[in-house]
């Protein structure tokens, strides 16, 4: 049976951490993801949740702090946001280079000058090269369920790659809805404790954590990262049916297809802009339209074979990144494009900017994007590769 | 699926620092309690009490899937009428829209700020908070107001909501401003 | 040379820091750097790291907070942000009579910034940093810093039925930033502004590095009535509990000498913040500074 709540997502993803029995948990305050840091303190204080919260000096040092937990075998969660998870960035290639399955929450949130406090997927996104599993949440039950898979995923030891659960800042972090809370022993029959072989503290066989190598060694330990990652794929797609089976609730894996069946045009997006491209897309197929959504969970490991399988179908596929590789488009259209370019069949692929610094993505303005990507299913002219989407002046 | 026939949403106006977010969000607890769906949404400027705020309000019988800002509200409910000088509480009101603002005034005499055929209701909420409660916390009485008005949200389940947000004495209190909200509520 | 306290009648008339920004009624910081600005003058560079100065000064767009030179800088960095300033103007011969001043809170100062800080002092920069002690992150919303004094509730402390309240001491960051050796260290508080403002002038005649903690209390994080923030500034000084000293190249001088301090739940009582220590616990608390000012009594 399980409790039915209604919970902002700073509240679930603390609560996921509290279900997934996290033990040291090393925090620093920053908007908009704060909250999560002052319930997991509530939860502790009330002795709700054994585990050491330890209030560090810097998201630096919370990071640090969380690796050598880790290490010392703890499982481990943090929380984010923003300039906090730049401040980190060193430490994020660290947590993977050392196997620490840590497991992180991000409320992103766009980065200064000018200082803005919403929604913006720049954060996590400039991480992309780290090593780090990405998910990226549609709403806060969703934000609860992926932190508990997210352990299972990252301590599996086909992966031992530390996990970011994102969520759009104030719009998820700060915005309550109905929340399911699964029952603490189906979750801890669904996640085991951690228990990692690769690096234990034994004083009578001790080990030795990032020793010097020379050329002649490091691309091999870079291998295993790769290896990690593409074996991550896998490992993502049976969490998500285990949890399914057990909660009753599917959350797609990689990627969750919706209305693709018989579509030829479709959006993609993600976190909350996916959630409110489906209402666009309802609303599409219902004047006539055949188009659907490709909800991207997951952007690193980056989905290619789902993306190419769906892409093969369609016409045109519209990316809407809440973020951009100046000069070159967002990130989510480069990976797109990257992953079709080798396909028959590929779709003209087109990219729209939105939501930057938490502006409102609507409806209608999805809409927009719908029909520019008609349009160009009808005339199979791309008279522009990247929009910026209602941009006070215009381009 | 959050189809619009399904979907009532409801912007609350008001001042920071002032209930206006609990307001959205006991809403929606109330909801969740009746089996139904809810998302309270806060928009924040800078932090600062007094400022005027916005909160967004979703009702559903299924999973609500929008999380954008609100354009077309069905029910404007303006938990302090001093903001009206400095928002349009009126905007994107849908057709059969409903403005539900604390004043002494008569939703009659309220309707002449508002382009003709907009539908007002009024109650005078913060008498009602300050008999009740001592404190001129007007939000919980918007809510009565705004379940007599909408039929969206039972008084039961937003009674039972309010205790679960206010423990105690203060739970008991805010009940009763509901209750009266609910009677007093004045809806040409 | 002691620092002179300045007389009211003395005091700039000047206005740095505009009507109608967003500060929280009562809001300790908010009187600081008003203190402060008269004291420093228009011709002085801010940088002001994230916390509760970049919500008056930050506007937010079209508007900001403060009529000098000001950069809001990152939370980690106003030590090195400053150095930077400093050098700059050295080099472009443009430093004589301008203040380069850091103005950062206690977890922009004791914590994430005590890096660039320290090595900014290490390196002997001609800056002033003022640090405004509210005690904890409030522009987050009341989470424990390095500065929250033992027997604190915050966010991150929030007491519960295993009374997590602030088990550690405050951090004493005057004596580490004395320990750089420094032309000026000091403390102060907005209930005595003379005080203030008198030792950031001697701050500008001497040349820095020099070093204030001002003594800022937050209505909303410490819970006391907005208009109780001066009071409760001076209680904080009258108990005991906030020493006002200065220390000019070495030599240590108490500015101002309370002979008979008020007793300690004098000041713990009105906060909401203490509202659970028990007898026992601010007993300690009276130990503790009553052993300080045994140790040091002038």
């Amino acid at each position: 049976m399980m409790e039915r709540l209604t919970r902002s997502g700073n509240e679930s993803a603390a609560l996921g951490a509290k279900l997934s029995r996290a033990e040291v948990i090393p925090v620093y305050p920053i908007t908009p993801s704060t909250f999560i840091a002052e319930y997991l303190a509530q939860y502790v204080s009330d002795g709700e949740l054994k585990a050491n919260l330890i209030n560090v000096e810097s998201e630096h040092s919370a990071m640090s702090a969380c690796i050598g937990a880790s290490l010392a075998g703890a499982r481990t969660f943090t929380a984010t946001s923003s300039q906090g998870l730049a401040l980190m960035h060193e430490m994020l290639h660290w947590a993977v280079g050392a196997r620490t399955p840590v497991v992180m929450a991000v409320g992103n949130r766009a980065l200064a000058p000018p200082w803005n406090l919403y929604a913006h997927h720049q954060d996590s996104i400039a991480q992309r090269d780290t090593g780090w599993i990405k998910f990226y949440c549609e709403g806060n039950q969703e934000v609860l369920d992926t932190i508990i898979q997210a352990y299972k995923v990252a301590e599996d030891k086909r992966v031992l790659l530390p996990a970011m659960v994102c969520l759009d800042g104030f719009i998820l972090t700060h915005t309550r809805e109905r929340v399911d809370l699964p029952q603490q022993d189906a979750v801890d029959d669904y996640l085991p404790p951690y228990s990692p072989e690769h690096f234990v503290i034994d004083f009578g066989h001790p080990l030795t954590e990032n020793v010097i190598v020379t050329p002649a060694w490091y691309m091999e330990y870079q291998y295993q990262l790769e290896v990690a990652m593409r074996n991550s794929r896998e490992v993502i797609r049976e969490a998500n049916r285990d949890f399914a089976n057990k909660f009753h609730r599917n959350w797609g894996g990689l990627v969750d297809p919706y209305l693709m069946e018989d579509a030829d045009v479709a959006v993609m997006a993600m976190g909350t802009i996916a959630g409110t491209a489906r209402v666009a897309v309802r609303e599409m197929r219902e004047a006539g339209h055949k188009v659907g959504l490709i909800k991207l969970r997951a952007f690193r490991p980056f989905p290619i074979e789902e993306i190419r399988k769906l892409g093969s179908q369609l016409k045109v596929l519209a990316v809407i990144d809440r973020n951009c590789a100046f000069g070159s488009g967002g990130a989510s259209y480069i990976e797109t494009q990257s992953a079709l370019y080798n396909t028959p069949n590929s779709p003209r692929v087109l990219d729209f900017i939105a939501g930057l610094g938490g502006r409102d993505v609507s409806v209608a303005d999805i809409k927009h994007v719908l029909d520019a990507a008609l349009k160009v299913s009808k005339t199979g002219k791309v008279e522009r590769e990247v929009e910026w989407v209602k941009l006070v002046g215009g381009e | 699926m959050g189809s619009t026939t399904s979907l009532t949403e409801i912007i609350f106006y008001g001042r920071g620092g002032m209930g206006v977010v609990t307001a959205a969000e006991v809403l929606a607890e109330a909801v969740s309690q009746e089996g139904k769906y809810g998302q309270a949404i806060p928009i924040f400027g800078v932090e600062r009490r007094g400022a005027p705020v916005r909160a967004f309000g979703r009702i559903s019988n299924e999973p609500i899937q929008i999380r954008s800002e609100i354009y077309a509200p069905d029910y404007s409910v303006v938990v302090h009428a001093s903001v009206m000088d400095l928002m349009d509480v009126s905007k994107g009101l849908k057709k059969e829209g409903v403005i539900i603002i604390n004043s002494p005034l008569s939703p009659k005499e309220l309707s002449s700020r508002f382009p003709s055929g907009v539908k007002v209701a009024s109650l005078n909420a913060t008498k009602i908070a300050l008999e009740e409660l001592g404190a001129a916390i007007a939000n919980t009485a918007m809510l009565g107001a705004l379940s007599r008005v909408s039929g969206q949200v039972s008084l039961k389940a937003l009674t039972s909501a309010a205790l679960m947000r206010f423990p105690g004495e203060a739970g008991k209190r805010n009940v009763n401003v509901i209750k009266r909200a609910y009677e007093e509520v004045q809806f040409k | 040379m002691p620092s002179k306290v300045v007389p009211l009648k003395e005091m700039s008339r000047v206005e740095l820091v505009s009507k109608g920004h967003n500060g929280c009624p009562g809001c300790g910081m908010c009187i600081s750097i008003r203190q402060a600005l008269k004291g420093l003058g228009k011709n002085t560079v801010l940088a002001i790291p994230a916390g509760c100065v970049p919500v008056v000064a930050g506007g937010p767009l079209p508007l900001a907070g403060l009529s000098v030179p000001t950069i809001l800088c990152s939370f980690e960095a106003t030590g090195a942000f400053i150095a930077g300033v400093e050098a700059a103007l050295d080099f472009k011969g443009r430093k004589k009579d301008v203040n380069v001043v850091g103005y950062a809170g206690d977890g922009g100062t004791a914590d994430i910034g005590i890096q660039a800080l320290s090595g900014a002092f290490e390196r002997g920069h001609d800056i002033i940093y003022i640090c405004y002690d509210n005690e904890a992150y409030m522009n987050t919303g009341i989470q424990r810093s390095g500065t929250t004094p033992y027997g604190a509730w915050t966010t991150t402390t929030p007491v519960g039925s295993l009374r997590h309240f602030k088990r550690e001491r405050k951090k004493d960051m005057p004596q580490i930033i004395a320990a750089h050796n420094p032309r000026f260290v000091a403390t102060a508080s907005i209930a005595f502004p003379g005080d203030f403002i008198g030792k950031i002038k001697r701050a500008i005649e001497l040349g820095g590095p020099a070093y204030i903690q001002v003594h800022s209390p937050c209505p909303v994080g410490w819970r006391f009535p907005p208009d109780k923030t001066i009071e409760i500034a001076r209680l904080a000084v009258q108990s005991g509990m906030w020493r006002l000293f200065e220390i000019e190249d070495g030599q240590y001088r108490l500015t101002l000498k309370v002979t008979k301090r008020k007793p300690i739940d004098e000041y713990l009582k009105p906060q909401g913040r203490f509202r659970h220590l028990t007898p026992q616990d601010i007993e300690e608390i009276q130990k503790e500074v009553d052993k300080l000012w045994e140790a040091q009594p002038a």
